[in-house]
């Protein structure tokens, strides 16, 4: 009896460990957050904010995204992609000094955070085009 | 005689899981080409974009969450500052053909999860048309709309995510919206 109830213990012990969500995976990244930034962020050389975001929009439509919010004010725009599979991004344009606009990039592949630089780099590479501007690398 | 087939039976065993590993692996990763421009990106912009004339974006941007209202769809977001509306809609996705597939495997003994709901999503977006010089023009806009589906089977697990490319979808859209831009225009 006794030993069956100290099974139970453990059994359920266990079972709530696996339940609790870390702190890594609610807080944390593989990569520091420098390491991050250094792919996932470009600076453009216009100080528009809404003509940013509107080519970010048109960028995320020929990459095959249906948007899910657009806030002006915050400057976000997130989006999914189904094609057999859920990608989700969210991209943020904010001001750097005057005449620049940093826009960073965060893409989230069905249940996990995209941390291979390629296709950040394939993004912006794409946005360029739309903006008619080049992405600067941001230190 | 391969190499893999003279091996112990243990390094064949090892062999198969290490394949079944990267597989796995493999499906965790994002797909070479999800963010970049593929050769039908052109034609799928021209399917699902129309340019309409003598009407300034808000009346546009009104006009269409008419035509989704009238498509019964909800909106579910909207930011009419950068021309966005996102609308989504809620169907039953029972097909007959798949019931009937359904039963015949149940006969068997066989459990096959026909397909029960599905959410259809869209987002609408519209930027001004530019003029000759380069500039926004107030009275002529681009419109785009994506159309994406999630489909859930009957044990609740989603089945099917996908965008829809189907060119008749589209046009009964933009056919739908020519007659609301009227209306619009109308009502000014």
């Amino acid at each position: 009896m006794h030993t069956h109830r100290i099974v139970a213990a453990l059994l359920s012990a266990v079972l709530l460990a696996g339940c609790a969500p870390s702190t890594k995976v609610i807080m944390g990244s593989e990569q520091s957050a420098v390491q991050l930034r250094s792919y996932q962020q470009r600076a453009f050389d216009t100080a528009d904010k809404t003509q940013t975001l509107r080519s970010v929009i048109s960028t995320l439509q020929d990459l095959g995204f249906v948007v899910d919010k657009a806030d002006l004010d915050l400057g976000t725009v997130s989006a999914t992609k189904l094609s057999g599979y859920q990608l989700r991004m969210t991209v943020t344009a904010r001001p750097r000094g005057t005449n620049q606009m940093l826009v960073r990039a965060n893409a989230q592949y069905m249940d996990k955070a995209v941390e291979d630089p390629k296709p950040y780099q394939d993004f912006f590479t794409a946005l360029e085009k739309s903006m008619f501007l080049t992405a600067h690398q941001v230190d | 005689m391969t190499t893999s087939s003279r091996g112990r039976p243990g390094t064949r065993g090892l062999l198969i899981a290490l394949s079944a590993a990267a597989v796995l692996a493999g499906c965790a990763t994002i797909p070479e080409d999800a963010l970049t421009p593929t050769p039908d990106s052109l034609e799928r912009r021209q399917l699902q974009s129309r340019r309409l004339d003598g009407i300034s974006e808000t009346s546009l941007l009104a006009a269409s969450a008419g035509v989704l209202q009238d498509l019964g769809f909800n909106i579910d977001e909207s930011e009419t500052r950068l021309g966005v509306i996102v609308a989504s809609k809620d169907r039953s996705a029972w097909n007959a053909g798949q019931i009937t597939a359904a039963v015949a495997l149940a006969l068997f003994g066989a459990h096959y999860a026909v397909d029960k709901t599905q959410k259809i999503r869209v987002s609408l977006v519209t930027r001004p048309a530019l003029a000759a010089d380069g500039t926004p023009r107030a009275d002529a806009q681009v419109l785009r709309i994506t159309i994406q589906r999630l489909v859930w089977n009957v044990d609740n697990q989603l089945s099917r995510i996908d965008s829809i490319e189907d060119p008749a979808v589209y046009q009964e859209f933009f056919d739908r919206l020519s007659k609301s831009i009227f209306l619009e225009l109308q009502a000014i």
